[in-house]
C-alpha cells in the first residue's frame, strides 16, 4: 500500500484537490546512549513507518496519547527534524534530502504552530517584531512593506494595532497563540502543521482559537495538519483523522466514519474513554458507546511488542497479532486500519 | 453574606461560608475567592468547575489551610464536622489534614518527594496519624497500592516515584490520600495531566472510592469529567459561585449564561459537528480586576443594567437545590439560552478578546 | 548499586593513570628540555646529572621511562627532593598529610554545620529581616580572602591582644593529634575558623536557594496535605532534597582542599601541610616534590569525584540508572 492509494480511495477526504503533502514510510528513530559494558544498541522508535497524504485544502487530524510520536511526526513532515527513513514530498517536491540552502525557498510554504505560545515566542522581542521575523528572513520587501504586512496579519488573527509594541508576557494565552498563528501566516504558507495549538488554553479561549483556525482556512485556502490529544477538538477540526499508537498509524479514516464506527480496537478504546458531557440532548439518539477501559500501560517505544503494537493491551488479540505486524490496509467501507481483525469492514 | 442552605439537604460534612481569599501584591490586593459558600454532604461528590482564575483551586487550598504565602488573607468560615478549620490551632489542623481530609493534586509527576520510595511516603502518612509500627505501616502501604490497582504491589512499594508512569504515580498519590480513610477527598484536576485512557482508569477508581463512602470534591476544568462523576456541580467564575445544583439539573437545564458558554464551547466527540463553535466572548476575568457587579457581565451577551449590581446565588422557580447568580428572569432562561447560542456561533467574536 | 560503584572506581583509576602519564610527559617529553636537568634542579653538577640519567633510564624509550619513574615514586619510594637532599618525596607527603587532613576535616565540620544552619534558617525565615541579615554575614565571609583574614587573625591573637584576651592562643604551628589532642585542637582552632568562614558563606547561600526552591515544590505541598509537622516537612523533605547538590559540591571542595588547595591557610598559619609543601617546592622549583604533590592532589580530587558520584547515586535514586 502506498500513500497514493490511501488518498485515492478515501471517502473521508474532501472531494477534489491535489495532494499537497505526502509522507511515505517515514521513520524517526532516536538512538539511546548505550551502556559501555553491553553492546546492545537500543533505539527509540518515535515514528515507525508512517505513510499518509494530505490534500490541498483539507485538515488532517493526527490524534494519539502522549508518547505516540504524533509531535515527532509533525516535525518530520515539515523537516524540522531529519528523518531516519522514508520520504516526505511537499507540493510535488521531495524535501527529505534537500540541503539547507535548497530547503530555504520551500520553507515559507509550510509553517508550524506550537503548543505552548509562551515558550515559542521570544520574551525579549515585541509582538510586531516576532511576526516580522519570517518576513525579514525570507526577504519580503522593504521596511514599510514589512510593517504593512505585519499590521495586516495582526488584523487577520484578531489582534489590535496597539498590540504591535507589546511583549509576549503582556498577552493572555489565547492572544499569544494568535501571535504564533500570525507568525506562521506571515509567509503566506500553503500548509500549517499545528501541534497541540489549543491544549494549553481555557475552554472558552480554545473555542475562539479553533474558530480562528476555521476562518483562516476558509479565507486563505490553507491546508492543516492538526495534531492533538483531545478527541473532541480533533473531531471538530478534521476532515480525516489518523490515529497513532507507538509510532504507527493504526487507523486513518474520514472523521464521521471514525467516530461513528471505529475499526481499530485502539480507536474504539480511545473514544470510549472520553468522558462525554451528558446534557440530555444527543444522549437519547446516539447509542451509548460501550466503555472499554484499557488495562496496563503503553509499552516502551524502545521495546515495541512484536507483531501488532497494540496487541499487549488489545481485548481482541489473537495468536496472529503477536506474529505478524498488520499493515495499514483499506477496508471495504473506505477506511484504513492496521488490524488483522478490524471491528468494522 | 452567607447563604442559608436549602433545608432538605443532609447535615453537611464540609460547609464553607462566605470564604474570601485575597493576596497582597505590588499592584494592590487581588481577590481570588470572593464570598464563596458551598457544602458537601457525607458520601457526596461535588464537582467544582471553572476556568483559570476562577478561584476553584485556591478555595480548596484555603479550606485545608495550604496557602502558605505570607501575603495571603483568608476569611469566612470553613466548618468541617461543625468545627471551623480557619480558627483551629495548627496542631489540630495537622491532625485533620491527611487523616480526615486528604488532597490529591494535578501533577502526579511532581507530587511525590523524589528521594523516597512510594511505600515510605505512604507509611510516613500512616505513622503521622497513629501509633503504627514501621512494619505494619509498610504492610498497609502494600495493601493500599494493591487496592488502587497497582500490579505486583508488594515489590512496587519499594520503587521510587520516577520508576512509575504518570498514571501509576497518580494511583500511588491516591493510595496515599486514602491511607487514613479520610471522610473527604479533595482532588484538584487529578486527571488533567493524564492521557484519556489513563483518565478513564483513574475516574473509575474514584467512583469506586465514592461507592465505599468517601465524600469528594473534584476540581476540574473539564465538563465531561464532572458530568461523569459528580453528584452536584458548582460552577465558579471570578472567585464566586455562578451556579450550583444537582448534576442532572445543571447539565440538562443550565441556568447561568456562563455555564451555557462552558457547555457549548467544548467540541464533543458525539452529536452534530459545527463549523464554528459557540464561544464565550473575551477572556476569563482576572482576579485583580473583578467588577463590582456580576463578574461575568463583561463577557455576557445578555448583560443589562441590572448586572452592575452583584446577583446573589438564588434558586429560580422549582428546584430549591439548583441555584444560580444571575439577574435574568428564571422563566425565560431556556429561550434566552437558544438566543445566546445562536449569537455566540454567528458573531465574529475574535476581536472581543483582542479588545482588552 | 555495587556494580555502579565498581564501575565508577574503575573509571577513577583510569583517570588517575591518565593524569600520571600527563604529569610524566610534561616533565619528560617537553621538547628542548633536558629532563635530567629538571629533575636535578637548579645548578646541578654533571655527576648528579649523569646519576639522574642513569637511575631514570633517560636513554630508554618513553614507556619504560614512565614505568621507571612510577617505580621510583610509588614502589621504591626513593625519589628524592632536590632541595633537601636525602628527604624523599613520598615520606614527605605522608608526613604532611595528617596536618592537611586535620585542618580540612575540622574546617569542613564547622562550615557544613554553620552553612546548613544558616542556609536553612534564612530559607525558612525568608520575608523577615533575619534572612537578609544571615545572607549579609555569608557575603562578608565569602569576601574575605583567607590570607588576609589569616594575617589579621594572627595580628590580633599573636600581637595586639595577645597579652589580654587571646593569651591562651598558642603560637602558630602544628601539634600532633596523637601527641596532645588538646593542643592539637587549640593550635588548629583559628585556622579552622578562617578556612570555614569562606566556605560557610558559600554553602549557606547555595543551600538557602535550594531550600527556598524545594519549599515551593509540589511534593512539599503534598507533605503538608499529609498532615506532617512543619519541622518534618523542612528536614525530611525540603532539606533532604536540597542537600543533594550541596553534598556533591562538598565532595569536590573537600577533595581539592585535601589535595592542597588549603595552601594559603596553611602558609599563613605556618602549618606544615600539603599546601605548604607544594608552596615551598614551587618556590624552590623542587621538581620531584612538585610532581609528587601534583599526583597526590590529582589522586584526592579524582577520589573525591568518584565518592561524590557514588554518594549522589545514594542520595538521589534518579541518578542510579544514568
Amino acid at each position: 500500500m502506498t500513500a497514493q492509494d490511501i488518498v485515492a480511495v478515501d471517502k473521508g477526504a474532501p472531494p477534489g484537490g491535489d495532494v499537497l503533502l505526502r509522507a511515505s514510510d517515514v521513520t524517526k528513530h532516536y538512538p539511546l546512549r548505550t551502556d559501555t559494558l553491553s553492546r546492545r544498541r537500543r533505539v527509540l522508535r518515535a515514528v515507525d513507518g508512517v505513510s499518509l497524504a494530505v490534500r490541498t485544502g483539507e485538515t488532517l487530524g493526527i490524534v494519539g496519547e502522549s508518547g505516540c510520536g504524533k509531535s515527532t511526526l509533525g516535525r518530520c513532515l515539515v523537516r524540522l527534524t531529519e528523518l531516519t527513513g522514508g520520504r516526505v514530498e511537499f507540493d510535488g517536491q521531495d524535501i527529505t534530502t534537500l540541503s539547507a540552502r535548497r530547503l530555504r525557498p520551500v520553507r515559507p510554504g509550510m509553517q508550524l504552530v506550537f503548543q505552548d505560545p509562551q515558550a515559542s515566542l521570544n520574551p525579549r522581542r515585541r509582538a510586531g517584531d516576532i511576526v516580522a521575523e519570517p518576513l525579514l528572513v525570507h526577504r519580503y520587501g522593504d521596511a514599510a512593506a514589512v510593517r504593512r504586512r505585519v499590521a495586516e496579519l495582526f488584523d487577520v488573527v484578531g489582534l489590535a494595532g496597539a498590540h504591535l509594541d507589546r511583549y509576549p508576557h503582556e498577552f493572555s494565552g489565547g492572544q499569544r497563540q494568535r501571535i504564533g498563528i500570525a507568525r506562521a501566516l506571515a509567509t503566506a504558507p500553503k500548509l500549517i502543521v499545528a501541534d497541540e495549538p489549543v491544549s494549553a488554553l481555557d475552554v472558552s479561549i480554545q473555542a475562539q482559537v479553533l474558530n480562528l483556525f476555521a476562518d483562516l482556512q476558509e479565507e486563505f485556502a490553507l491546508t492543516y495538519v492538526f495534531i492533538a490529544h483531545d478527541l473532541g477538538v480533533v473531531r471538530h477540526v478534521s476532515d480525516r483523522i489518523a490515529v497513532m499508537y507507538l509510532g504507527e498509524i493504526v487507523e486513518l479514516a474520514g472523521t464521521e466514519a471514525l467516530y461513528e464506527a471505529p475499526a481499530h480496537p485502539y480507536t474504539q478504546a480511545l473514544l470510549s474513554a472520553v468522558p462525554d458531557i451528558d446534557d440530555g440532548t444527543h444522549a437519547a439518539d446516539a447509542p451509548r458507546r460501550e466503555r472499554i477501559v484499557l488495562t496496563g500501560e503503553v509499552p516502551n517505544p524502545v521495546d515495541k511488542p512484536t507483531g501488532c503494537p497494540f496487541r499487549t493491551r488489545c481485548p481482541y488479540a489473537r495468536e496472529r497479532c503477536a506474529l505478524e505486524r498488520p499493515r495499514l490496509t483499506l477496508t471495504p467501507s473506505g477506511r484504513h486500519t492496521a488490524c488483522h481483525y478490524p471491528l468494522t469492514v | 453574606m452567607p447563604e442559608p442552605l436549602p433545608e432538605h439537604l443532609p447535615e453537611p460534612l464540609l460547609d464553607v461560608r462566605d470564604l474570601r481569599v485575597s493576596f497582597r501584591t505590588r499592584r494592590g490586593p487581588v481577590t481570588a475567592v470572593d464570598g464563596l459558600s458551598l457544602s458537601v454532604a457525607p458520601g457526596e461528590v461535588l464537582g467544582v468547575v471553572g476556568e483559570s482564575g476562577s478561584g476553584k483551586s485556591v478555595s480548596m487550598l484555603a479550606v485545608l489551610r495550604l496557602l502558605t504565602n505570607p501575603n495571603v488573607t483568608v476569611s469566612g468560615q470553613v466548618l468541617f464536622r461543625g468545627r471551623d478549620l480557619l480558627t483551629l490551632p495548627d496542631k489540630q489542623m495537622r491532625a485533620i489534614r491527611g487523616r480526615e481530609i486528604a488532597m490529591v493534586f494535578q501533577d502526579p509527576m511532581t507530587a511525590l518527594t523524589p528521594v523516597y520510595t512510594v511505600g515510605w511516603q505512604i507509611a510516613e502518612q500512616i505513622r503521622a496519624h497513629g501509633q503504627v509500627s514501621r512494619k505494619e505501616a509498610h504492610a498497609r502501604a502494600v495493601r493500599l497500592l494493591s487496592d488502587v490497582g497497582i500490579p505486583d504491589a508488594a515489590s512496587r512499594v519499594n520503587a521510587y516515584p520516577h520508576e512509575f508512569s504518570g498514571g501509576m504515580r497518580q494511583r500511588a498519590v491516591i493510595a496515599m490520600a486514602l491511607s487514613c480513610s479520610p471522610a473527604l477527598l479533595i482532588a484538584d484536576e487529578p486527571t488533567t495531566a493524564l492521557d484519556v485512557t489513563v483518565q478513564a482508569q483513574i475516574l473509575d477508581l474514584m467512583r469506586e472510592l465514592n461507592a465505599d463512602g468517601s465524600a469528594m470534591v473534584l476540581i476540574t476544568h473539564d465538563m465531561g469529567v464532572i458530568s461523569q462523576i459528580a453528584d452536584r456541580v458548582l460552577v465558579m467564575y471570578g472567585g464566586r459561585a455562578a451556579e450550583d445544583g444537582p448534576r442532572r439539573a445543571v447539565f440538562h437545564g443550565p441556568r447561568h449564561p456562563y455555564t451555557w458558554g462552558l457547555l457549548d464551547s467544548v467540541p464533543r466527540v458525539g452529536g452534530p459537528r459545527l463549523r464554528r463553535l459557540p464561544t464565550i466572548a473575551g477572556m476569563p476575568v482576572s482576579p485583580g480586576s473583578l467588577p463590582t457587579g456580576c463578574a461575568f457581565a463583561p463577557r455576557c451577551r445578555l448583560s443589562h443594567d441590572r448586572c452592575e449590581e452583584r446577583p446573589a446565588l438564588a434558586a429560580g422557580n422549582g428546584d430549591a437545590a439548583h441555584r444560580d447568580a444571575c439577574w435574568l428572569p428564571p422563566e425565560d432562561r431556556a429561550s434566552l439560552r437558544l438566543t445566546a447560542r445562536a449569537a455566540a456561533s454567528d458573531v465574529q467574536d475574535m476581536d472581543s478578546e483582542a479588545a482588552s | 548499586m555495587i556494580s555502579f560503584a565498581l564501575k565508577r572506581f574503575a573509571s577513577a583509576l583510569l583517570v588517575m593513570f591518565s593524569i600520571s602519564v600527563l604529569v610524566f610527559l610534561i616533565f619528560f617529553a617537553t621538547p628542548g628540555v633536558d629532563p635530567a636537568a629538571r629533575i636535578a634542579g637548579r645548578n646541578a653538577d654533571p655527576a648528579t646529572l649523569a646519576q639522574v640519567r642513569h637511575s631514570f633510564g633517560l636513554d630508554r624509550p618513553l614507556p619504560i621511562r614512565y614505568l621507571l619513574m612510577m617505580r621510583h615514586l610509588l614502589i621504591d619510594r626513593d625519589l628524592e627532593s632536590f632541595v633537601n637532599r636525602g628527604s624523599r618525596v613520598i615520606p614527605q607527603i605522608v608526613q604532611a598529610m595528617p596536618v592537611t587532613l586535620s585542618l580540612v576535616v575540622g574546617a569542613a565540620v564547622i562550615w557544613m554545620t554553620v552553612g546548613i544552619l544558616m542556609g536553612t534558617a534564612a530559607a525558612t525565615l525568608r520575608g523577615t529581616a533575619v534572612d537578609p541579615l544571615i545572607m549579609l554575614v555569608g557575603v562578608v565571609g565569602v569576601s574575605l580572602p583567607a590570607y588576609w583574614l589569616g594575617e589579621v587573625v594572627n595580628l590580633v591573637t599573636q600581637k595586639q591582644l595577645h597579652d589580654s584576651v587571646f593569651s591562651w592562643v598558642p603560637p602558630p604551628g602544628y601539634v600532633d593529634l596523637t601527641g596532645d589532642p588538646g593542643q592539637w585542637a587549640l593550635h588548629l582552632l583559628f585556622p579552622w575558623l578562617t578556612l570555614a568562614l569562606l566556605y560557610a558563606g558559600i554553602y549557606a547561600r547555595l543551600l538557602r536557594g535550594e531550600v527556598v526552591t524545594a519549599l515551593n515544590e509540589d511534593y512539599v505541598r503534598t507533605a503538608r496535605a499529609k498532615g506532617l509537622s512543619e519541622r518534618r516537612i523542612l528536614v525530611r523533605h525540603a532539606l533532604r532534597c536540597s542537600l543533594i547538590p550541596i553534598v556533591s559540591l562538598f565532595g569536590l571542595d573537600f577533595g581539592a582542599l585535601v589535595g592542597g588547595a588549603a595552601l594559603l591557610t596553611e602558609v599563613v598559619f605556618g602549618l606544615p601541610g600539603i599546601g605548604k609543601l607544594t608552596f615551598d617546592a614551587l618556590q624552590n622549583l623542587d621538581l620531584p616534590v612538585i610532581m609528587g604533590t601534583v599526583l597526590y592532589a590529582a589522586f584526592f580530587v579524582v577520589l573525591a569525584n568518584a565518592l561524590v558520584d557514588i554518594l549522589y547515586a545514594r542520595l538521589d535514586p534518579r541518578a542510579r540508572h544514568a
